[in-house]
């Protein structure tokens, strides 16, 4: 058979389909059919619903970052065909299924009012300074609903109106600042700010200075290791490899 | 001098919408004044709760520009006074939802002075923020 | 006796030494009451047009945990104890709404799926109505510290006594805490403005109306010869005792009163640790007086 002529912007087209470059159509067995933005598409039932949406011919240039679950990036926001139900999920980890109508919500428009932790203590009064809006949840639970961590936000939301620094920074430690928490709330907090803020605060003032840090840092400005770095910058090239692959072979490195 | 009140059905549904909201049959107020004189805050009032309910039985909705449904502190005085039994402070928070609902807000959350947040106590926050805010 | 207990945000911040001293005293007493875990902030004040069910899931999720509390303690009691008056007013007035309109609780109950089904069993009770059902004289049995020569105004404030389908009193001529403090062997004023409001939230946007208000409440009171002001709830305590700053302001012959939580007066005449007071937290310093009075050392 010959082979067929193939462009570059065939090839970085094909590259997009991760799962499925290399894979005949005829044989893909399962299919589903999703909507994306209201258009139906036929994709293959394995894929994420980011794999799919760049099946079906869209280029992400938002709502898509690490593609590992991690950077919240990729907020969606689907209804199951049948179901009045709103989910919430995060593209790159959710796979699609059959009836899934979709869209993705690149941003949630929210400004960080701006702090200096250096000059605040560790009091529910100043979680309020900053983020007022705290002071009207309702206790409704629509963002831990909306979590695609499965954290309970509203439990840490309420530990801020008792100024419990450590049960935020405890309770929010697996935000990824995906945002839905915030565009789904009807108290119009948002959320994951007010949880960054707190776990800055709790990192300075609620948990114990690291000692061998800080005495480290003490060392460095004393200059007790500037000899050693000015012996390694003026070694060449040759000499900083042979070093390296010496102590690659020869010692644990820790 | 008298004024002349043309009550027309938009009047009316106004009304109707406040009895609604508030759960009140306000036309059963008789204007004995009892809840002006038991008010708290009726010295810094424009009009007076009994002229709420006035206006409000006659579908004023110039009511809605007056500054008494603000004033309020709903301490239920009046509602334990009135002698035909009505919930003037339901009446009152009728009032404000109306204006809430539509996304106009009473106060700025974010103007309360610093010194003023770091005194206050949260329930005074939270209450404020869930009579003046939307 | 364990009772569930629910705190409320201010006793947790501003208002600590009230829940200090209402805790101590209360184990004196023999009651134990038991936070309930995982509440939220109750509103602080009630939701009062008749279609709006979502500002009362606050209230009635706390009433679930407390339903629940109440299951594990065992026994047939199902009650929630709260200190602060307007946790008291919220929770009650909610409780009542749903147990008048099952349509209601039960849209309450599918909204917040994830939680169990609140059934209304739960009775929602002020501190001061507990100590009235044990009774005053086992109030007086405790005490080993009478308040001889203390001349206490009691204050009520509004949440606590109106409406009236909630009040735990006579809203015009409420008597409770006169009968916990005769119980303490202080002597009372009677202040013809104790019902009458603080001006509650509207020391947020207009703090010389409610300084105002607390001229009017506490000049009276001292017109009639009171020394001290009591009251149960965090927002009065800010109204009439944080507040005497503006009074000042506006009445520069304005005296200042030391305003106390009733519970730590009660500390006081029960004569437990002097940590369980918690004094520091008050505007107005009460140990001067209580010295000259020979209450405290």
């Amino acid at each position: 058979m010959a082979e067929k002529k193939i462009s570059v912007m065939d090839k970085i087209r094909e590259a997009g389909k991760s799962i499925t470059s290399g894979v005949a159509e005829e044989d893909i067995k399962y299919w589903v059919t999703i909507h994306i933005m209201g258009k139906a598409y036929r994709v293959p039932a394995d894929l994420t619903i980011m794999q799919a949406i760049e099946y079906a011919g869209y280029r992400l240039i938002r709502s898509c970052g690490c593609r590992a679950g991690f950077c919240g990036a990729c907020s969606t926001v689907f209804r199951r065909k049948g179901e009045y139900k709103l989910q919430t999920a995060m593209a790159c980890q959710t796979r699609v299924e059959d009836g899934m109508f979709l869209v993705q919500i690149p941003f949630s428009p929210a400004e960080k009012p701006l702090y200096d932790v250096k000059n605040e203590e560790l009091e529910s009064s100043v979680i309020l300074k900053y983020f007022p809006e705290v002071a009207r949840c309702v206790s409704c639970n629509t963002c831990t609903k909306a979590c695609p961590q499965d954290l309970e936000v509203m439990d840490y939301v309420q530990a801020a109106l008792r100024g419990d620094f450590k049960a935020i920074a405890d309770g929010s430690f697996e935000c990824i600042q995906c945002g839905l928490c915030a565009i789904r709330c009807p108290a119009e907090i948002v959320q994951y700010h007010m949880a960054q803020f707190a776990r800055r605060m709790y990192g300075i003032y609620g948990t114990p200075r690291e000692k061998n840090v800080e005495k480290r840092v003490e060392e460095i400005k004393s200059g007790k290791f500037d000899k050693e770095f000015q012996r390694v910058m003026s070694l060449s090239l040759a000499e900083l490899k042979r070093i390296y692959t010496e102590q690659q072979n020869t010692r644990e490195v820790y | 001098m008298i004024k002349k009140l043309v009550i027309s059905s938009k009047n009316v549904d106004f009304l109707n919408k406040i009895n609604e909201l508030s759960g009140e049959t306000i036309t059963l107020c008789d204007q004995c004044g009892t809840c002006s004189g038991s008010c708290p805050m009726v010295s810094e009032m424009d009009i007076t709760p009994s002229q709420m309910m006035r206006m409000v039985q006659l579908g004023q909705m110039e009511v809605m520009d007056t500054k008494a449904m603000w004033i309020c502190a709903s301490c239920f005085a009046c509602t334990v006074r009135c002698p035909r039994g009505l919930d003037l402070a339901k009446v009152a928070e009728a009032l404000r939802q109306v204006k809430l609902r539509e996304a106009i807000d009473h106060i700025d959350i974010k103007k309360i002075p610093e010194d003023e947040v770091r005194r206050l106590p949260q329930i005074a926050l939270v209450s404020s923020f869930r009579k003046f805010t939307g | 006796m364990k009772i569930p207990y629910y705190p409320g945000c201010s006793l947790k911040t501003t208002a600590q030494n009230f829940e200090i001293s209402a805790l101590a005293v209360a184990k004196t007493l023999g009651i134990e009451l038991i936070e309930l875990p995982r509440w939220n902030c109750c509103g602080t004040v009630s939701s009062l047009t008749s279609d709006d069910l979502m500002h009362h899931l606050a209230p009635i999720r706390n009433l679930v945990r407390a339903e629940e509390m109440s299951e594990n303690l065992g026994g047939d009691e199902y009650k929630l104890v709260t200190l602060c008056s307007m946790c008291f007013n919220v929770l009650k007035r909610s409780n009542l709404r749903v147990k008048e309109n099952p349509d209601e609780l039960k849209k309450i109950n599918d909204f917040m799926y994830l939680e169990k089904d609140y059934s209304g069993r739960v009775e929602v009770v002020h501190f001061l109505e507990l100590l009235r059902e044990i009774g005053f004289q086992k109030v007086k049995e405790k005490v080993k510290n009478p308040l001889s020569g203390l001349k206490v105004a009691p204050y009520y404030g509004c949440l606590l006594l109106r409406p009236k389908e909630i009040g735990i009193d006579d809203p015009e001529d409420p008597t409770v805490q006169v009968e916990i403090l005769a119980a303490l062997g202080a002597e009372i004023v009677n202040n013809p403005f104790k019902t009458r409001c603080c001006g509650s939230y509207q020391t947020v946007q207009d703090k010389y109306a409610v300084a105002e208000l607390a001229y009017d409440i506490l000049s009276r009171a001292q017109k009639e010869g009171a020394e001290f002001v009591t009251t149960c709830c965090p927002l009065c305590m800010f109204n009439l005792a944080d507040r005497q700053k503006e009074v000042v302001e506006k009445y520069p012959e304005f005296r200042s009163i030391p305003v106390l939580y009733i519970t730590q007066l009660m500390a006081v005449a029960f004569d437990l640790d002097e940590k369980y007071y918690g004094f520091d937290l008050n505007y107005v310093d009460p140990r001067p007086i209580l010295k000259e009075k020979g209450v405290i050392r």
